[in-house]
């Protein structure tokens, strides 16, 4: 169990950067998400720390030792991939030990070793199994043990759920995190599904064009998201872009957001109150409900503001009050706290 | 309908086509008369005569073990090249597996007369090891092309799985590359076999007089005159080629996955 650091790491393909100058700590013991759309350079990064992409420039440290140097194999690394590459001709027992095999593990002490793993991750019964005849729940559990048993001083895991079902995506969150709990290895946890690294990290870091643009505990960065794609890429968020005046923030349409003194904010959809009658709120503005789409309990309604699409999100009870938009849409306020309105830098 | 019958007796010319001659040939071996008379009379004879032929035996030894050695020499150098080829990308790649295939096009004709010059020049001459160094260049594009049609269905993953739990590049080839590869190397194997058994044009410039192999004796039996004992061992060869073949095919699927 380690810290991991990665110091101005930069990887560059041909034209493309995968990587620019990246600088984070990943601190022992904790759930790090990484968070990026595709080709944001989160997969790179974690190859980079596993050893299979050198990086053009940069250090990667492990327990504060400096590793570029160091061949994937020496490294003292587990890793769980996409498709959990379970090496087909073993069976599951095999798979597990495999790491021990090659650290020349004794035969008793591997056994023993195997069986406890695969407790951990409630396979007990399993090891005699081929790979091929488990679930995929069964096999990202196989995956997990095996990269868990030889005690790496860390963990990454590629979009190990990925490849699952909704229902077993959800059931298989909630046991990763037992397992990294109980084990207490640092995890660097890839994946593009934000709702998922919400759930799982103790810490998010979020890539764009191979650049960390923001990271922190979850609710940190949620709460205070500093950019419009970091809101927009972590839950859902109405950007509002203006002039800051001594009053606050002078929006396009000469609404003026009281207080606030940035040149843009972002509102989340489930923030913002509708309503027909005029709100007792600072922050509130005039627009036009176009549609209200009905899905089980939240319902969402999407409004035209000044030639920009809104979106609120509330309980449907309270959107079934509201009149049908119709064709033409209907005129309404929308309003919110001032401290729901989150203050972003200004984009390039 | 009609169709169907004339698709159907179109398949079956080609076949007859093709294995009419060898089943004539299967025929007469086991046939009494030693010009090719009928009324058919099943005799050994001529395997018996065969098998008391020394030149014929020799020769037909000989051709096995050069076989293995090349199978094998060609087989190790093939999937070495193949695993190197499918795992690394470098400079060059495109035309060294380029100019790996001159061998399959290039007639034998005169891929042989370029080996008996060189051979010359380089003062190795002709004789068995040059036979062996013959055959194993021509078996190993075969080797080469089964084994990677084999290791394209190989998921990178796995070797990386590998390393990243400790293995070294050896270990890595050991527990996953190799096991996946198995059937292509089998199969190309067999097809490396196949090749150097099988061949007369490089063989006839290599070999020295005294040391023929099987083909280029039964070659020169036929010009001094033709007995059906060279039918007896023409089946014999036909029926271990065709053989290894059927083997190969149930390895190789031809790049297809098992």
């Amino acid at each position: 169990m380690s810290e991991v650091r990665v110091e101005g790491l930069s990887k560059s393909y041909g034209a493309t950067t995968a990587l620019g100058d990246v600088t984070l700590s990943f601190p022992d013991g904790q759930f790090f998400g990484l968070l990026g759309p595709s080709g944001s350079g989160k997969t790179t990064l974690l190859r980079a720390i596993a050893g299979f992409v050198r990086p053009d420039a940069g250090r990667v440290l492990i327990g504060g030792q400096p590793v570029e140097d160091v061949p994937v194999e020496d490294r003292e690394i587990g890793m769980v991939f996409q498709n959990y590459a379970l090496f087909p001709n073993m069976t599951v027992a095999d798979n597990v030990a495999f790491g021990l095999h090659v650290r020349k593990v004794p035969a008793n002490e591997r056994t023993r070793r195997v069986n406890e793993v695969l407790e951990l991750v409630q396979l007990g019964p399993l090891g005699a199994r081929r790979t091929q005849d488990l679930s995929g729940g069964q096999r990202q559990r196989v995956a997990m043990a095996r990269a868990i048993v030889t005690r790496p001083r860390v963990l990454l895991l590629d979009e190990p759920l990925s490849a699952l079902d909704r229902a077993l995506r959800v059931e298989m969150q909630i046991e990763l995190r037992r397992i990294q709990r109980e084990v207490g290895i640092t995890t660097i946890f890839v994946t593009h599904d934000q709702e998922e690294a919400l759930t799982l990290s103790d810490q998010i870091g979020i890539l764009k064009d191979g650049r960390l643009v923001r990271h922190g505990p979850p609710r940190a960065v949620y709460d205070q998201p500093g950019d419009a794609f970091t809101a927009r890429f972590l839950g859902d968020a109405n950007i509002l872009r203006g002039v800051v005046e001594p009053a606050g923030l002078r929006l396009t349409d000469g609404t003026v957001l009281a207080g606030v003194t940035s040149g843009a904010v972002a509102v989340r959809p489930e923030a913002m109150r509708i309503s027909v009658a005029e709100p007792d709120q600072a922050h509130r503005l005039r627009a036009t409900l176009t549609q209200r789409i009905f899905s089980g309990a939240m319902g969402t309604c999407v409004l035209e503001w000044h030639g920009q699409t809104l979106k609120i999100v509330a309980r449907d009870s309270e959107l079934a009050r509201l009149p049908d938009p119709g064709l033409q849409g209907q005129s309404v306020w929308l309003s919110w706290l001032p401290e729901a309105a989150l203050p972003l830098i200004a984009e390039k | 309908m009609i169709w169907q019958v004339l698709g159907r007796a179109y398949v079956g010319a080609i076949l007859v086509f093709l294995y009419a001659p060898i089943i004539v040939m299967a025929v007469m071996s086991v046939n009494a008369s030693e010009f090719y008379q009928l009324p058919f009379t099943f005799s050994t004879e001529w395997y018996e005569r065969l098998f008391a032929n020394r030149e014929i035996l020799g020769a037909a030894w000989r051709s096995i073990w050069i076989a293995t050695v090349v199978a094998a020499i060609a087989t190790v150098l093939g999937t070495m090249a193949s695993i190197a080829l499918w795992r690394h990308e470098f400079p060059g790649k495109r035309v060294l597996q380029a100019l790996l295939f001159p061998p399959i096009a290039v007639p034998w004709l005169i891929t042989g007369t370029a080996m008996l010059i060189f051979f010359y020049g380089i003062g190795l001459g002709r004789g068995t090891p040059a036979v062996i160094l013959g055959h194993v260049a021509l078996a190993l594009p075969y080797v080469i092309v089964v084994v990677t049609a084999r290791l394209t269905s190989l998921d990178r993953a796995l070797e990386e799985a590998a390393r990243s739990l400790g293995a070294k590049p050896w270990r890595v080839t050991r527990a996953v590359t190799l096991p996946h590869a198995a059937p292509g190397i089998i199969a190309g194997s067999l097809f490396a076999f196949a090749v150097s058994f099988d061949q007369f044009v490089v063989s006839y410039f290599l070999a020295e007089p005294g040391d023929s192999t099987l083909p280029v004796l039964i070659y020169t039996a036929i010009r001094k005159g033709f007995t059906p004992e060279i039918n007896a061992i023409s089946t014999l060869i036909i029926m271990i080629s065709m053989g290894l073949m059927l083997i190969a095919a149930r390895y190789a699927k031809f790049g297809g996955d098992r």
